[in-house]
């Protein structure tokens, strides 16, 4: 309750230094330097990420003995350099976290536009629909649906957007019921505007900042996802280097000490998740007053 | 009140009648069910003898008929891999995920109400802000991470805990903390936010002014009123710990609910996986409703909304 009062609306320019108070720089450029890291994964990273020598199987990171500045942070089991493998795993969740939420996105606010706005049957329709899909848990669904279409980047991507549409769905749709009461709206109708229309330039501009919001929040959730997938075995496929893979793999090695093969992925994920909700957060209390108590 | 629960009773049917549609038709219009439903390396005799049974070759309605018709009677079919009919398989694990998920959320109560009953009594202060930090660590750390590292450090460098398996209560200890973490979060994060609606309320601030000590305003006034929601999330979420303890198992091989749903994608065992799936929406419905109309019953506000 006591956070009611931080609103700060962003209408006008002299508001902009108050409206990025608190502005959360540490996390932006963590997520901005994941970001570079995976665009330029292939300049960056010192060897091709997927082709290993097993005469160098399991060297640890260069400041432990037996460590050489040849693989900074070591080898995996197959003598596959780490650092490489982390640098295009960035690649991997980046393209996958980003295009899964704007999948999940686009499919739950243009549901939840149509079912807010236009009411009656299709909402009932959508909206149990919804319910039904809330009521599966995410990963089980998720692991399901891997297990009947096979997995690969595209089919993750696809995957985690049919599962997490609803979140988006339910929210949006709360938003337009108060919306199409405004003026604004009525005027439209009165104008002879379409329904279509109506939802695509009145409607749709104005839930947009939710679904950013909302969009930052699920960021971190599809990433720990997609990661869980691939810790199972039935996330992005072998040997593409996944941060969630790279953890399954390590995972072997934990017993006998070598700890950089989870501790180092591991942190990768924690690190982005970490940054988008924080991220998030900041977002929710400054876009969007009505999300502030999700 | 008999209308309420009878509404809310219809709803979740549908919401049954919903799901088990969707699985449905995912199976059958995604590809082609007769690879996910008859085993790997099946003979063409077997995979037309499935064809038969399921009925592959006749209408969607007829095949949905008989898919609902099989499920009413507890026929989940029998998994590939262990050769015994699925639901037998589901419920002798299901009492070790039930273990697994009281024993985290015993350790996620534990530590969420008190810190989130200090955060709300000291709203703004040091341990508010602890706490923040503590609840952002909770929600953003996946519990395969934390199972890892707690697997290095208590059982690799301390060699205090046993690593994987189950039967005693030191292997009960580390896949409680691992899954209790994130929830422990979130409870204190729920428990924060009913705290401080229940202390800006009139009730308390009468409390307040007759003199009341205010270490019992807290205690005994708002700390019940303020723990009712809490313990509403808590009985979803122990549904949801039992189907989402599938990477926790994995990481300490805990033979729940999880580590079948584990064996049913690396055996490619699918009537497990669909079984795991269906079971699990269905619980999470059941529990919804049965919720819904606990709350009818307390207050009276809701049924007469309805």
């Amino acid at each position: 309750m006591a956070m009611r009062s931080e609103a700060v609306p962003l209408s006008s320019r002299g508001d902009l230094v108050r409206g990025l108070e608190g502005f959360p720089l540490l996390p932006v450029t963590i997520l901005v330097s994941i970001g570079l890291v995976a665009a330029f994964a292939g300049l960056l990273a010192p060897y091709d990420p997927e082709v290993g020598s097993l005469a160098l199987r399991f060297h640890p990171p260069a400041w432990q003995t037996g460590g050489s500045i040849d693989h900074l942070l070591g080898t995996d089991h197959l003598g596959r350099d780490v650092l490489s493998r982390l640098i295009f795993g960035a690649r991997v969740s980046m393209v996958v976290g980003f295009t899964a939420v704007m999948v999940a996105g686009a499919i739950g606010t243009c549901l939840g536009i149509v079912s807010g706005y236009l009411g009656g049957w299709v909402d009932q329709v959508i909206m149990r629909v919804t319910d039904t899909w809330l009521a599966l848990p995410a990963l089980t669904f998720a692991i399901f649906l891997t297990a009947i279409v096979g997995p690969s980047e595209m089919n993750i991507v696809i995957i985690l957007g049919a599962v997490y549409w609803t979140r988006y769905a339910r929210v949006i749709r709360g938003e337009v019921l108060s919306l199409k009461q405004r003026e604004f709206v009525r005027l439209a109708i009165v104008a002879g505007c379409s329904k279509v229309t109506i939802m695509r330039r009145h409607i749709l501009p104005n839930v947009l900042n939710s679904a950013i919001v909302l969009g930052t929040l699920m960021l971190g959730v599809v990433i720990v996802t997609e990661a869980s997938l691939s810790f199972l075995g039935v996330g992005v496929p072998p040997p593409k280097p996944a941060w969630g893979l790279m953890l399954a793999d390590g995972k072997k090695g934990l017993m006998v000490g070598y700890w950089w093969l989870t501790v180092l992925p591991g942190s990768c994920i924690m690190l982005m998740v970490l940054s988008a909700n924080l991220l998030g957060d900041w977002l929710r209390v400054k876009l969007d007053p009505q999300l502030r108590q999700l | 009140m008999a209308r309420y629960i009878t509404r809310r009773v219809a709803y979740s049917f549908l919401s049954l009648f919903l799901l088990s549609l969707t699985i449905f038709l995912f199976v059958r219009v995604t590809g082609d069910p007769t690879t996910l439903l008859v085993e790997p390396g099946a003979s063409q005799a077997d995979i037309d003898a499935m064809r038969e049974r399921f009925g592959l070759d006749r209408s969607l309605w007829v095949q949905y008929a008989s898919f609902v018709r099989s499920l009413v009677h507890g026929d989940f079919g029998q998994s590939f891999y262990y050769r015994t009919p699925v639901l037998e398989l589901y419920l002798s694990r299901l009492p070790n995920s039930l273990l697994l998920a009281l024993a985290a959320m015993a350790f996620s109560l534990l530590i969420g109400v008190p810190s989130g009953i200090l955060a709300a009594v000291r709203v703004g202060r040091f341990w508010d802000r602890a706490g923040k930090v503590f609840s952002l660590l909770g929600l953003s750390l996946p519990s395969f991470w934390v199972g890892l590292v707690l697997i290095l450090f208590f059982s690799v460098y301390l060699e205090w805990l046993p690593s994987s398996g189950s039967g005693t209560a030191l292997h009960l200890l580390m896949p409680a903390f691992a899954l209790g973490w994130y929830f422990a979060a979130a409870h204190m994060r729920l428990t924060r936010s009913s705290m401080l609606e229940v202390l800006g309320s009139d009730y308390i601030k009468l409390a307040r002014l007759k003199g009341l000590p205010e270490s019992l305003v807290i205690a005994k006034h708002a700390f019940k009123n303020a723990l009712i929601p809490v313990l509403t999330l808590a009985g979803i979420n122990l549904v949801i710990m039992i189907n989402v303890a599938v990477v926790v198992e994995t990481v300490f091989a805990w033979p729940g609910i999880g580590r079948l749903l584990y064996e049913g994608i690396t055996f490619r065992d699918f009537p497990v996986v669909q079984a795991v799936v269906l079971l699990g929406g269905a619980m999470i419905v059941i529990v919804n409703l049965l919720i819904d109309i606990l709350y009818a019953v307390i207050d009276p506000r809701i049924r007469l909304e309805a």
